[in-house]
């Protein structure tokens, strides 16, 4: 029972993360490599927004999301708006320089310690029992809980609201949905946006669980293989390439090895790469043409 | 002028020359002394950095082969690195092997783990390949952590130094003179498969797959060969730092260190050999740049604990500057400065393919 709260628990932090990936792959065929760097940023911004508003922990979450959604907006308009039209690689590439980058300024400004804003905020984290005697830490439970929030919020945007269907738009024929008059890069730049902050959510709830330190970059980087297992361009295979390498990686880890923590989501991806490159759920790409 | 100013060749033979004019001999000859003259004028801190610079661009000459000249995008080299220091690692303690038996062991284990990571790029491409290599890092250093954690090495695997009958590798001008013959012949190695069918090849699966498949190039066979070549380099450049370092660990391969050599093809200016020279020396020089940089400061206590982060940040701030604005990287500056001074008062190359 308590493998099985495990691995749920495992698989809503790594669809949560793992949306950021496809949401800006999606919009922009980008593959964005400083998603779990902008992710610790985040969670490093609530310890700011804590000692604002100690005592509301809430209010400070939110805060510090708000704060995660400019950043990744002003990410876009400073540095991915210039890679727009660039080979594909280089983009990539720049966004290992902007992890990079981010790395050395978290450490300069916030310090390699480990931090607790769990206790910044004033916040407890009990443990929750469950029926079957699991238990659940009760920022595993908001985590759970905002994953599923996140994603029926991502559905209905993406379905429902104006900006939903201009960026489903951009990202099915770009040229197309220009000449149709949207403006492509607030598009990717809303993208970038609300990327960072559902990657800072799933930062800030993992900081408030276990605390916070360099090592949540190696997070945001084991998420990648849920988002591509399930197809880059596919929310919902996110969600189900999250269950797949959660699953793997919990009873692995209980069955085989402890070691193998952080390797499994990894060979679930090459195994995938292997069999079928483009995902559960995602469309396959075009071939390309002389 | 060691340079030719316009496109004088007139023979096959003459195109195909690694050195064009008789300037450039001269120039190389004379580069060639200085490099020889070095140790012995030289300080054991400016050794040692040469030292590291040659390792550095073994590896970065092998991945510039595969990147800049095949196409093919990988950003697992620190695993084939790891893998390389590894064999060493675990020859020697398991063994007790010599040197010249671990490195062709490690250069064998490259050119198999080259094929282990080349075979997802027969269906992958671009993004994918590169998510692949990257995967592959993983399960490489997963594997030498495991090693170290089964056999109690928690902290690292000591080497002794290399012997040759009683004597000891141990000198640093010694190393120099090894690792610096080392990387010519990487260089010189690099610079005759380009001119290879190989090379062609290659350079054809770089522009377009699809074409170089119609005009008859064997796309699978030339992809294998690139990661199974570079991936022996790497392997062998591995095996050389751990000797060098008399060290192996792996925290020294983790991921930052294959972009440390993505970067160096970047920096250097795809599709150049000497850009991954230029690179390789940029990289290796940079963090003791910053560090003296860190020096001129106002406070410079207030970074001393902090020189790594600092390090990164420049490191990617850098990286990031030459992807906007110097995509051609260094051997782009050096090519507009030469051509300014070679063609003045005129502009343009006369053709677009002369060197």
């Amino acid at each position: 029972m308590q493998l099985a709260v495990n691995i749920v628990v495992l698989a809503s932090i790594y669809a949560l993360i793992a949306c950021g990936y496809v949401l800006i792959y999606r919009t922009s065929r980008v593959l964005n490599l400083a998603h779990g760097e902008l992710m610790m940023v985040t969670a490093y911004l609530l310890l700011t927004t804590a000692s604002l508003f100690s005592g509301h922990p809430v209010t400070a979450v939110a805060a510090a999301a708000l704060l995660g959604l400019v950043v990744g907006v002003a990410v876009y308009v400073v540095l991915m708006r210039k890679m727009t039209g660039e080979r594909v690689l280089a983009a990539v590439l720049a966004t290992v320089a902007l992890g990079i980058l981010l790395r050395g300024v978290v450490v300069l400004v916030w310090s390699a310690q480990q931090q607790y804003p769990a206790q910044a905020l004033g916040w407890t984290n009990v443990a929750l029992p469950l029926p079957g005697g699991a238990q659940v830490s009760a920022a595993a439970a908001a985590l759970v809980l905002t994953t599923a929030v996140v994603y029926a919020g991502l559905f209905a945007f993406l379905r429902f609201t104006r900006w939903g269907i201009r960026m489903r738009a951009a990202g099915q024929n770009p040229l197309l949905a220009a000449q149709r008059g949207i403006r492509l890069h607030a598009v990717f730049a809303l993208a970038w946006g609300l990327a960072t902050f559902t990657g800072g959510l799933a930062g800030m709830l993992i900081a408030l669980d276990s605390g916070l330190e360099q090592t949540m970059v190696v997070i945001g980087l084991k998420a990648f293989p849920a988002a591509l297992v399930g197809g880059l361009d596919s929310l919902v295979g996110a969600l189900a390439g999250a269950l797949v390498v959660a699953a793997a990686e919990v009873l692995l880890i209980h069955y085989v090895n402890p070691l193998l923590a952080d390797v499994v989501p990894f060979l679930v991806l090459i195994a995938m790469l292997m069999i079928r490159p483009w995902g559960l759920f995602g469309t396959r790409e075009e071939l390309d043409r002389v | 002028m060691p340079f030719a100013s316009g496109y004088f060749r007139t023979s096959y033979e003459r195109d195909m020359r690694l050195l064009d004019t008789r300037a450039q001999i001269a120039s190389l000859a004379a580069f060639l002394v200085a490099l020889a003259a070095f140790p012995l004028v030289a300080s054991s801190f400016l050794l040692d950095l040469a030292n590291q610079f040659f390792l550095a661009s073994i590896g970065a000459v092998a991945l510039m082969l595969l990147t800049g000249y095949a196409g093919q995008v990988s950003l697992g080299h620190a695993g084939l690195m790891a893998a390389g220091a590894f064999t060493v690692g675990i020859l020697v303690k398991e063994a007790a092997a010599p040197f010249w038996l671990t490195i062709p062991a490690a250069a064998l284990v490259g050119a198999l783990l080259g094929v282990v990571f080349g075979l997802p790029s027969l269906r992958l491409r671009g993004l994918y390949l590169a998510v692949s290599t990257l995967a592959l890092h993983f399960v490489v250093i997963h594997f030498g952590a495991e090693y170290e954690t089964k056999r109690g090495f928690s902290t690292g695997i000591l080497i002794e130094p290399p012997s040759i009958a009683s004597f000891e590798l141990l000198d640093a001008r010694i190393w120099y003179c090894v690792l610096a013959t080392a990387a010519g012949a990487t260089v010189l190695l690099a610079l005759n498969l380009l001119r290879t069918r190989t090379g062609r090849a290659w350079r054809a699966l770089h522009d377009h797959e699809t074409v170089a498949e119609a005009l008859g190039i064997n796309v699978p066979a030339a992809k294998l060969t690139a990661f199974v070549i570079t991936s022996t380099i790497t392997a062998v450049a591995g095996a050389l730092f751990a000797y060098y370092r008399g060290f192996v660990s792996v925290e020294a391969f983790s991921l930052f260190l294959s972009i440390q050599y993505v970067a160096m093809v970047i920096i250097g200016g795809m599709g150049s050999i000497l850009g991954a020279l230029l690179g390789a020396a940029f990289v290796t020089l940079f963090p003791y740049v910053v560090e003296t940089l860190i020096g001129f400061a106002p406070t410079p206590e207030r970074f001393a604990s902090l020189v790594f982060a600092v390090n990164y940040a420049a490191f990617g701030l850098v990286m990031v500057l030459f992807l906007l604005f110097e995509p051609e990287g260094l051997v782009g500056i050096w090519r507009r400065l030469r051509d300014w001074f070679l063609l003045w008062p005129f502009r343009k190359r006369p053709l677009a393919g002369s060197r």
